[in-house]
């Protein structure tokens, strides 16, 4: 958990807003450090956190984490983390085996016109799952879901239409019924203003920034590469004061290292000051 | 992705298990050893050598365990095959296993070129010295008068060479000896082999046979994670040529907006999960200049670990350009991962050229030379260098404003 974005987001594990969607989004750029930042963040925060890690493995979360000082082994262990980790599940898909049980949720691998219903269904039976706990268990907080990343989904061939309908499923679920929040990643390649570029994601970065309560956008800077200076992350948040939506904005710079991220005012870098 | 090693700080359940993958991290304890790998200084991630010693420095030391190398081939695929020649080369030499896969030569033809090793110790290049600025005094370079904000800087250099040495040089104008090379356990798998070319099921089944034939191989010979560790283990080297080329039963490199534009994708994020499960490292070559999709060539990249792309300056006019008279070509880096930690070992230039020597394929940081010609005109400059503008760098610049 990167201590100086708790405090531009005024969130700490004690408090922060719950029913809250946050769309993490980058534009030719890489935002993954801040789902592992929102990992640890709720873990801390001793929330029961569901997390489809699709495009890394287990190893690489749980590395990450520890470094953040969170346990992801023993979070699954006392049954806090429900971890899906797609690179797994895909191959008793991609290449089917008479001994092997097909896994359910990927099941859009083999027929991508299917949508993500099986995976929602995944979602929603580790969410609600909870129900029937023992005796002696733990309580833990609100339900946060966390996706890295949907746009990888884009590129296995599902439909942006089902990609759209399974984040609304999964805000209708997490959000408004079980009062919890939710994390998604979305990555984008081409330019602003390239056209001919990418719909498929365009529509879905659309789709997902209307939807979202709080948009973390990560770019490269406009002047260049720059080794110092890894990026801008811009953050949106929607409000509602009153009767009227009311829209902030606010501009970082950040750099990401070993242990963490910093995050600055822009031209307030330690490389050039 | 660092060797399945049992750390001492950590607990149990991070041990080698069934569902735990080969990126772990190493530490002191009970370190198991494999010939042509070597840990990572920045994270403590396995590294073998990809065969050039100048990519294993751009790489970060070498290329990890369980990752993929995208290289984006040049126009007539002629540095890129050069580079998995490499690859290969370095696999036969540390002992570890081959798996080649193409759909256009038979595997052997490219088995039989491989570059011969130079097995005695060669020198390594000495770093180019830039030629000092002309504002600096010639006896104190300690305090810098005008440039002081480069007084902090390390000097130039120009060649991208490690200090330790970890890979081994190999010898373009001969091929290896048949008796080295058939020392080494190569698989292959040639894709007329598999399907027939005018079948219908060619055109999605191409690469769900492939993947499914180096899964068998990988359960098979024991590279896998999840078989019972045993006193020796071994790397596979799976090198896969010009994929996604129309061969493979593809139409990426046909069509503008290709009908089954995933099945690459999926292919490729098949082919991770498989290596994130194994003792296995994949240098794959894909021949982007004819794919015309560039939000396809981002998916792609996303999903190889490492991607650089190669821009050869053979027959195209960058070859008579005296700006480049010293290189064969261009390189980019497209993607750098971060494995197991936060930060990416991102390279210090953006703008690189390679040439290819006799005994060795040197990446440089890309100079220009400077202009000592008694009329400075204008127009000679020559096309400017397709990059991304870098802070600071020496870059030619496309405007007509020079300082």
């Amino acid at each position: 958990m990167f201590t100086e974005l708790n405090s531009i987001l005024s969130a700490s594990p004690d408090s922060f807003t719950q029913e809250e969607f946050i769309l993490v989004s980058d534009r030719q750029s890489d935002a993954s450090f801040l789902i592992h930042h929102f990992l640890s963040f709720y873990l801390r925060a001793r929330c029961k956190v569901c997390f489809l890690g699709l495009v890394q493995s287990f190893c690489h979360y749980s590395a990450v984490s520890q470094r953040l000082g969170v346990s992801l082994t023993q979070a699954k262990e006392k049954g806090q983390l429900v971890f899906f980790e797609g690179l797994k599940e895909c191959l008793s898909v991609l290449i089917p085996n008479k001994n092997n049980v097909e896994s359910e949720a990927m099941n859009f691998l083999r027929d991508p016109p299917v949508g993500l219903r099986s995976l929602y269904e995944f979602v929603h039976s580790s969410v609600i799952g909870s129900g029937s706990m023992e005796e002696g268990a733990e309580q833990w907080g609100p339900s946060v879901l966390l996706v890295d990343d949907l746009s990888v989904l884009l590129s296995l061939g599902v439909d942006v239409g089902a990609v759209l309908d399974f984040s609304h499923y999964c805000k209708a679920l997490v959000c408004s019924q079980m009062q919890g929040n939710m994390v998604m990643l979305v990555r984008c390649n081409g330019e602003d203003d390239d056209l001919d570029g990418d719909e498929g994601s365009e529509v879905l970065l659309k789709g997902l920034t209307h939807q979202c309560n709080l948009n973390l956008h990560v770019q490269g800077l406009p002047t260049g590469y720059c080794k110092d200076i890894h990026g801008q992350m811009e953050v949106c948040w929607k409000r509602r004061q009153g009767d009227a939506p009311h829209m902030q904005k606010k501009l970082f710079q950040y750099k990401v290292h070993d242990k963490g991220a910093s995050f600055f005012a822009r031209g307030t870098s330690s490389a050039v000051l | 992705m660092a060797a399945p090693v049992n750390s001492v700080g950590k607990t149990s359940a991070d041990r080698l298990q069934v569902n735990c993958t080969s990126f772990q991290k190493k530490t002191r304890s009970k370190l198991i050893s494999i010939p042509g790998t070597r840990p990572s200084v920045q994270n403590g991630q396995l590294l073998v050598s990809t065969g050039v010693t100048s990519l294993d420095y751009l790489l970060g030391g070498g290329l990890a365990v369980g990752t993929v190398l995208l290289i984006e081939e040049d126009r007539f695929d002629s540095y890129s095959r050069m580079i998995l020649k490499y690859f290969l080369a370095e696999g036969v030499v540390c002992r570890h296993e081959l798996f080649v896969a193409t759909a256009q030569d038979n595997p052997d033809e490219i088995l039989q070129e491989l570059p011969a090793p130079i097995l005695d110790d060669v020198a390594v290049p000495k770093p180019v010295e830039q030629p000092r600025l002309t504002g600096e005094p010639q006896d104190s370079l300690d305090a810098m008068k005008i440039a002081w904000r480069y007084q902090n800087l390390p000097k130039v250099q120009s060649a991208l060479a490690s200090s330790s040495r970890f890979g081994h040089y190999y010898d373009v104008s001969k091929t290896m000896e048949a008796e080295i090379r058939q020392a080494a356990k190569c698989h292959r798998f040639y894709l007329p082999d598999h399907i027939t070319p005018s079948s219908a099921a060619h055109r999605v089944e191409s690469y769900s046979a492939l993947l499914k034939s180096l899964q068998e191989v990988i359960h098979r010979e024991g590279f896998d994670l999840a078989t019972p560790m045993s006193k020796s283990r071994n790397i596979l080297r799976v090198g896969l040529h010009s994929l996604g080329s129309a061969l493979w039963g593809d139409d990426l490199c046909c069509h503008d907006k290709p009908r089954y534009s995933h099945a690459l994708t999926t292919f490729l994020y098949g082919l991770r999960a498989l290596l994130r499960s194994s003792l296995s490292v994949a240098v794959v070559t894909l021949p982007s200049h004819l794919i015309q999709d560039r939000t396809l060539m981002g998916n792609i990249t996303r999903l190889c670990d490492n991607a650089i792309a190669l821009e050869s300056f053979k027959g195209s006019e960058r070859e008579t350009n005296p700006l480049y008279k010293d290189y064969h070509g261009l390189l980019y880096v497209r993607q750098v991962p971060h494995l197991n930690c936060l930060a990416r070992q991102l390279p210090d230039h953006k703008d690189l050229a390679f040439k290819l020597k006799r005994k060795q394929f040197s990446i440089e940081r890309l100079h220009l030379p400077p202009d000592l010609s008694e009329t400075v005109s204008r127009v000679s400059r020559g096309e400017p260098v397709g990059v991304a503008s870098a802070c600071g760098s020496g870059a030619s610049g496309t405007k007509n404003l020079d300082f």
